[in-house]
Parts: structure tokens; sequence; C-alpha cells
């Protein structure tokens, strides 16, 4: 066992790296959750963002316009859940499992040509000054864009929930979407707006599977990071920067029990791969004891005849 | 009742009358079927695309009259793979390969079923009067990984992406750390088990901690090319291809790869089963018979370095030398093979034990 071979600032810089495509994708699912809409088909919507924005990269030559792609085709897919749930009002559990499989369907066929390929690389935001600071710089200031933008989404939806007009009619749609239509306000449009988010969400959390930390394409390659955001914004009680905790906290351990195998410390490698999951549950579900924020009209079918 | 036993017999001969005139028609033909089992897809860059590669080699060289290839990939380890091979068996195959380790009791069951029909199982060591296993001897390939990978490095650390807690892949780490540790003694290995055969996501972010962790060499047993990629975007780290040439991180970091080539042996043993002559068997074979290559050893190396690999190599091929030769001991401290001692096969097939030197222990 020797722990002087982990050192802690490329742990925790590979933290962030491991903890962002489950932080994107789980902020996402956080808004439509608050907008009252349960979408159980993140997890196929990331899958199809990693495939539409690796194929786009690779035939443009272009990360950003990767990523752009990848946001476009979660948020088409997510449409075809919002037609099912809110226009034809479909099942939502159902439709959301639906879209899961239809996704990873889609994106195997998708990527049948483009297994073996190499993206072009991501350029690492390297900041002059601050990328030189010792610890710090190496743990906060050389990552790709993609690990800040994370980052902003999280303060931004915080903000966004909290202060602006649009935050406050967006909760009032997912608590009570009787009230919000009694107000006169569109549930179904801005429905489907929470939703077209979530996908944008969900396909840039899997681009950047494909296109920064692997970076290749293999069929179901976002392996069940899907269903981490889903659980996390539950266990996160909806609030944004628990979300954040909870996706460093499983970013840490998964990137920690690695470190640790590799430092041949005595914790059987078994329990060192389960580590991740089960304290990240474990924490969070000990901090959502207080029971507050799960919006009250969450997974409801909504129709203004009713 | 009567009407119902009378509508169950005449269905009952209907099947059978079917069942007559499909195998009249598999006579006619005169196409030998032959399935297999892939447990990833065929285009993973790694194991199950060698695989069928093999298999379409094999199709090739007998002759698209002569045999008729099915398959299916992406094929759980474990009762689904049992389902896979029982559809297929019905749908007329004569000869069916499982490709992986975990599809081992499952084909012992359908063979159970099928006495007719013949199961080829790769990797494991079960047999019945209708099921062989077949194995290659890759351990013999990691003894020339071992070589190049204890004289490349640097920081004198090599990483290790462990996939499955089963003898083969503990057989390959203790062969690459012998022969590393041979031509470099201060070399140190960290090993890192991902319990899964493929998972690029897992893989990239194993061989990325044991960069991190200051590894310049990254050995793999798991079959996609993410580490490669890894070891390209940290730069000067290398890394070998696995089950496949992954050929497109040549010259570096791939600076050789263990190659697995099938297809002599499907093809020999689909002839064996059209002219009547197919027998279970338990095969093992290494460089020397062919099924386990070495892919080329690139400018990334120095010749020295190349040299001094395929001279073990080539002495491996010849039976001149094997890479489990005495003294050695296990991790314990125990001691296993005296001086000039060679390892028994039974002991190697079943090998969950590391050998002295290396950290950490074999997970159960």
């Amino acid at each position: 066992m020797d722990f002087s071979s982990i050192n802690p600032a490329l742990l925790l810089a590979s933290l962030m790296v491991a903890s962002t495509a489950v932080l994107i994708a789980a902020i996402g699912e956080l808004i439509v959750e608050k907008a009252g809409v349960l979408n159980l088909g993140v997890e196929g919507m990331m899958i199809t963002g990693a495939i539409c924005g690796f194929i786009v990269a690779v035939t443009t030559g272009s990360p950003l316009l990767g990523f752009v792609a990848a946001a476009v085709g979660g948020a088409v897919l997510s449409l075809l859940f919002g037609v099912l749930t809110q226009l034809a009002l479909a099942n939502q559990v159902a439709s959301g499992l639906a879209l899961t499989l239809f996704g990873l369907g889609l994106s195997a066929l998708m990527g049948q040509s483009y297994v073996g390929i190499k993206p072009p690389s991501t350029p690492k935001l390297d900041l002059p000054l601050l990328s030189d600071i010792p610890f710090l710089g190496t743990v906060l200031f050389r990552h790709d864009l993609m690990v800040y933008v994370g980052i902003a989404l999280v303060a931004a939806t915080w903000a966004f929930l909290k202060y602006a007009r649009a935050g406050l009619i967006l909760k009032a749609v997912g608590e009570n979407h009787e009230a919000a239509h009694a107000l006169g306000y569109n549930v179904v449009r801005i429905r489907f707006m929470a939703i077209c988010f979530g996908g944008a969400c969900a396909g840039l959390g899997g681009a950047y599977i494909s296109l920064i930390r692997v970076p290749q394409w293999t069929e179901g390659m976002t392996g069940g990071v899907g269903w981490i955001a889903l659980a996390l914004v539950v266990f996160a009680s909806w609030k944004p920067w628990r979300v954040l905790l909870g996706a460093w906290l499983f970013g840490g351990v998964t990137v920690l029990q690695l470190n640790l195998q590799a430092a041949g410390i005595a914790i059987p490698a078994e329990y060192l791969s389960m580590s991740p999951y089960l304290i990240t549950i474990l924490v969070l579900v000990i901090m959502s004891f207080d029971r507050s924020g799960a919006p009250a009209s969450l997974g409801r079918t909504f129709h203004a005849s009713q | 009742m009567l009407l119902k036993k009378r509508t169950f017999l005449a269905g009952a001969a209907t099947i059978a009358a079917l069942t007559a005139l499909s195998t009249g028609a598999a006579l006619a033909q005169d196409k030998t079927k032959v399935g297999f089992i892939y447990v990833g897809p065929i285009n993973d860059g790694g194991w199950s695309q060698h695989h069928h590669e093999s298999a379409l080699k094999m199709v090739e060289e007998i002759g698209e009259d002569k045999v008729e290839l099915v398959y299916q990939e992406n094929v759980p380890e474990g009762p689904d793979s049992e389902r896979a091979m029982t559809q297929m068996a019905l749908q007329g195959a004569d000869i069916i390969f499982s490709t992986s380790f975990g599809y081992m009791d499952p084909t012992l069951n359908v063979a159970g079923k099928f006495p007719d029909v013949k199961f080829e199982h790769a990797t494991g060591y079960k047999t019945s009067d209708n099921m062989s296993a077949y194995s290659a001897r890759f351990y013999e390939g990691r003894a020339v990984q071992g070589t190049i990978a204890g004289r490349m490095t640097q920081s004198n650390i090599i990483g290790y992406i462990a996939s499955v807690p089963i003898p083969e892949v503990v057989r390959g780490i203790n062969s690459a750390y012998i022969h590393a540790k041979k031509v470099n003694p201060d070399v140190e290995f960290k090993i890192i088990w991902l319990y899964t055969w493929m998972d690029p996501a897992k893989e990239a972010d194993a061989a990325k901690t044991l960069i991190d962790q200051g590894a310049d060499v990254i050995l793999q047993h798991t079959d996609s090319t993410a580490p490669l990629a890894a070891a390209k975007e940290a730069g000067g780290v290398i890394g070998f291809g696995q089950a496949g040439d992954m050929a497109d991180y040549a010259p570096s970091p791939r600076v050789s790869s263990i190659i697995d080539n099938w297809a002599p042996y499907y093809i020999s043993r689909v002839e064996a089963v059209m002219d009547g002559s197919w027998e279970s068997h338990s095969v093992w074979e290494g460089i020397g018979d062919g099924m386990v290559g070495i892919g080329e050893i690139t400018d990334a190396v120095p010749e020295d370095v190349k040299a001094e690999a395929l001279a073990m190599k080539d002495a491996i091929a010849s039976g001149e030398y094997h890479p489990f030769t005495g003294p050695l001991k296990k991790q314990d401290g125990s001691d296993w093979l005296a001086e000039g001692e060679v390892a028994d096969d039974g002991t190697l097939a079943g090998m969950m034990f590391y050998v002295e030197g290396i950290e950490g222990s074999v997970p159960q």
C-alpha cells in the first residue's frame, strides 16, 4: 500500500472530468422534473447525443459543432417524448423507458460506420496565469471548456429557479399545473420547452463521453450514466447545488477507487468497484431527509379540459 | 376431449413432417450451418471482432456454397446465452462456437439437450461428447509484451488494466510481470480490475488513473481501444493492442499487440464436421501453432529491444522456452516452481494466484 503515489491535485482534476457528463445530464433532468415531467429517457437521449455529436465532429472536424449537434440530437429525441406525453397524454414512465430503449437502438444503428474512428481532439482551455498556480491551477484551470459549462449550468439553473420570473412560472407548473393553467400559463408549452432543455443537456453529457472522456464511439458507451443522473436528481431533493455535490461525489469516488486499486490498497477490488454507487446514494439519502422539493405534479398528466 | 387430443396429434404429426422436410431440405442443400455467439459487438476492434473476422475467413476458405454463417452479437454471459444457443440449435445449426469464458456452463447445458449438434467453447475447460474446448496460450504473448514493457518503462511503473478475475487474466498478469521483472528488476505493477471485458468509459478512466500514478506503459486485458486513446492524449505513454492489432494507434502509443488468430482452427473444425471426423477435444494452442500472433513491433521500440522480444517469441514458438519456468515463488513467498521446472497445464488452467513481487490480491 503506497498512498504517496496518489497525487491529490491530479485526483481532484480527474474528479472534475469524471463528474461532468453525469452533472450536465442531471441538471437538464432537474429542470424537466421541476416542470412536473418525469422523463426516464435520459440514458437514451445521452447515447443519441453521444453519436450525433461524434458524427458531426468527425465529419466537420470541429468538436464545437459536435457539441451543438449533440444538444440538437438530444432535444429532437426528447421532442418525441414530449409529443407522446404532452399531446397524446401517454404514460410518462412507460414513454421514458421506451425512449431509452429507442435511443440505444437508434444510436447503435447510426454509429455502425463510426466504430474505431478517432474524433478531433477538443483543446483544453489553458488559462495562461491561472493554470500556473500550484495545486489549484492543476485542479481547476486546466480543463476543457465543457467542465466549466457544466458548473456554469448549475449556477444558471439555480439563479433561474430562484430569481427569474420564468423560473417561478416553471416551478408553478411543476407544483400545481391546474393552478398555473387557471392563471393563464400555457402548461403544455412550458413543459415542452423544459423537456427540450433536458434533452439538449442529456445530449451534451453524452457527447462529453464520446468526444472528450473516452474519446471514441462504441455501442452503449454511456454505460448507465443516464440512470445515475436520474437518481442524483431525486436524491439531491431537486436542488441544483446538491446535484453538483452528488455528481462530484460520484465522480470522486469513481476515480478514488481506481486510484486506491492502482496503489494496491488492501480493500478487495470488488468492494471498491461498487463503492461509487453505494456512497453516493447513501450520502444523498441522508441529506434528503428533509423531504423538501419534490414537485407536487411530478409525473401527472395534464389536459386543459380537466 | 377426444377432439382436442386428435387436434394435438395432428399438430404433432404436422410438426414432425415439417421437421423431416426441413432436414431433407438441409440435406439437399448440403450446406453446413455454423453458428457463432459473441460477447461484444462485431466491430469492437478487439475480441469479438477477431472471432467474427476469423469466422468470415473460414466461410471464404471453405466456400459460401458449402457453409452458412449465422451469428449473434452482444450476448450476455449466463442464461441469455443459453437461450441464444438453443435458438441456433433449433434453427438447424450443425456446429456452434461460443466465444467467451462465461458461456461455458450454458454451452454444456445446451450441448446436453442437442446431442447431434457440435459445440465449441472458447477459453473454458469443460467438455462433453459433443462439446470441445479451445483456447489460446495468450500468456506466451504476454511474455513478449512484458519484455518490451520492462525495457521501455522510464518510470519503472507499469499499469495493467485487468478485466474479469478468471485464470486467463491472472495468468497474463503473472507472465507479463515475470518477464518485465527479468529485464528490469526495479519494475512495479499497478493493477486495476474493472469487472468487465469492454466498457470504454471505465477503461479510459482506469488508463488515466494509472498514468496519473506514474505509469508510462499500459497493458490491457480489456477489448476496446480507449486505453490507447488515453495513452495517446497523455503523451510519452505506450500501450499494446489487445485481441486485435489496433493498428490505428501505431506506431505509438501502440508499439505491438497480441493478436488472436482463430481462422485456421475454425476452418479445420468446420471441415471436420463436414467430413464427419469431428470429435470432442480440448486444445490449448500458442504462438508455435499460430493461434497467438504478435503484432508488428513498431519503430517506437529501439532495435535491440525489438530483437530481444522477437528472440523471446521464437524461443517460445519453438518450444525451447516456457514462460513459466522456475525458479518461481507464489506471492506469499511459498515455493511454486523449482529451478528449471516448467508449470504444468493443469496448474496454469486454474491459476488464481499472483507470483512473488506483485502487490494486491486476486479478487476471489
